[in-house]
């Protein structure tokens, strides 16, 4: 073991402490243990936590993370922790991790802030002001994104186009017939400016994942699709404090830590998933994962380098605007890089030997994105 | 925005960390936190900087003053609203975002202007809670 704690410390007080919030108890642990060790808020690179959401933890303590455990099991959960940031940090997903507890099992204030409840801080500052989940809240930035770089509404619309073309060559995809830009925008407006074809399905479905070592995945019967390079992070528990509407830091930090542990380049990359329960996910994925500049996915999309035939097929399976998204989409969009990279996809791409899977997680609060190859480096 | 035969919007239970803003709101002022050791002024309220962990703060109202940065205009019935209503974002002059709802104004694309300037207005929700609203300057004021 190469991994030792170098800082630890409980609450300042223990008891009754009916004056702190549970998140603050999160806090006064977290600054004690750094005060022991000597360090910063910005020292640290990764963050695990049961009971309140790594989501909030990091938007409150002001982190920025290249490596999150939510883990949460039960009292043990921090000694889970403990054995999977050693994992982490022996792979060098991070440096120097925190792992904090706060409880206020007594007093009971603020308790159930960390998944929505009353006292957390997307139920104060947001939920008064009517927002009624993802459709009224994951497009907030959009006409920011808009304005800032002249996107148009056909552009936007053009995301959806791109897809439901990928899933009329796919059997199992929910909606296949072909769309126009003006069928989408013609569709019902659910919240401006999104239409209905902008947002993802509603629907049931499931999946699995195995793996197991390199060694041992030749002698299975399907070829190993390898896992070269992953990468995570969490920004906000509340769309409205991202650092950038335009932009998600997650997957700048997800993407760029998959893209530079697997070695990879834009150029080497052969198929692109990026979760989409919009359509503009598409568009924020495509530019910070750095395969347009800023602003250019929108008319990138439009010029159809992403649809059957383009330069960078995305979404082949038509993605949550098409295909399928019971909810948690992210098992989906996994299972076709998985597809593509085998050779078994029904709209399989050409020589899909990189694929690169980038996954969003509640409204930009996280994401995480893997690598997939069909060699070993 | 929110008319006979609605319900009172969602009331939210503050914590001792942001029990001085909702206190703040009550009073019809818009409270900040600034940090002393580095100047920054952010929201939500906590008891340290976000930006470099110390506890040197103070607590300062804002002027007010705000700009709109972006919205959605939610088409779908909400038992509190009238739709369409738009859900926004602020900026507020001081730097710090905040979502809110932009009221003596349409729900529309034209009237929902971006970077157009807006000012504070409260609303009384509870006896409790007061929310913080925003509107057009110069409009109903």
């Amino acid at each position: 073991m190469t991994v030792a704690v170098v800082g630890a410390s409980e609450t300042t007080e223990l008891g009754r402490i009916p004056h702190l919030s549970q998140m603050q108890l999160h806090a006064d642990g977290a600054f004690n243990a750094l005060a022991d060790a000597g360090l910063s808020v910005s020292d640290i690179d990764g963050i695990a936590t049961a009971g309140a959401s790594p989501v909030d933890l990091t938007h409150y303590l002001g982190l920025e993370p290249h490596w999150i455990d939510g883990t949460s099991v039960g009292g043990c959960s921090f000694l889970i922790h403990v054995r999977h940031a050693v994992a982490a940090i022996e792979a060098g997903y991070c440096e120097t991790v925190l792992i904090t507890h706060g409880e206020s099992g007594r007093s009971g204030v603020g308790r159930g802030g960390g998944g929505g409840g009353a006292a957390s801080f997307a139920s104060q500052f947001e939920m008064p002001y009517g927002p009624m989940g993802p459709t009224t809240l994951f497009g907030i930035g959009v006409l920011r994104y808009m304005k800032q770089y002249g996107m148009t509404h056909e552009q936007l619309a053009s995301a959806a186009v791109a897809q439901r073309e990928w899933a009329g060559m796919n059997p199992r995809a929910m909606y296949r017939d072909p769309i126009t830009v003006d069928d989408v925008l013609a569709s019902r407006v659910i919240a401006y400016p999104f239409h209905l074809l902008e947002c993802c399905l509603v629907t049931d479905g499931g999946g699995a994942l195995i793996l197991t070592s390199a060694e041992r995945a030749k002698d299975f019967p399907q070829p190993p699709v390898y896992i070269l390079g992953t990468g995570e992070s969490v920004e906000s528990p509340m769309i409205s404090q991202m650092a950038d509407l335009t932009s998600s830091r997650n997957f700048r930090i997800a993407g760029g830590d998959a893209m530079k542990a697997a070695g990879v380049k834009h150029a080497d990359v052969d198929h692109l998933m990026v979760y989409d329960a919009f359509a503009h996910l598409p568009i924020f994925g495509l530019e910070d994962l750095g395969f347009v500049e800023r602003g250019e996915a929108g008319p990138f999309i439009e010029e159809g380098n992403t649809r059957p035939g383009g330069r960078l097929p995305l979404n082949t399976n038509g993605g949550g605007l098409s295909y399928t998204h019971t909810g948690m989409y992210g098992m989906f969009a996994l299972q076709e890089s998985v597809r593509q990279v085998r050779g078994q996809a029904p709209a399989q791409v050409d020589g899909a030997n990189v694929s690169v899977c980038l996954g969003v997680g509640g409204m930009f609060s996280a994401g995480a994105c893997i690598v997939f190859g069909k060699e070993l480096p | 925005m929110s008319k006979e035969g609605l319900r009172p919007r969602y009331a939210p239970t503050p914590t001792p960390d942001t029990a001085h803003f909702w206190e703040g709101t009550r009073n019809h002022k818009l409270l900040l936190q600034r940090c002393t050791d580095c100047g920054t002024v952010y929201f939500p309220p906590r008891a340290f900087c976000p930006e470099n962990g110390s506890s040197n703060i103070e607590v300062f109202e804002a002027s007010g003053k705000a700009k709109l940065i972006s919205y959605t205009i939610n088409h779908r019935q909400h038992p509190s609203f009238e739709s369409p209503y738009a859900i926004a974002i602020v900026q507020l002059d001081e730097g710090p975002m905040m979502m809110s709802n932009i009221v003596d104004c349409e729900q529309t694309p034209e009237a929902l202007v971006l970077d157009m300037p807006l000012e504070v207005t409260f609303e009384k929700v509870s006896d409790e809670i007061t929310v913080p609203l925003f509107r057009p300057v110069g409009e109903g004021s």
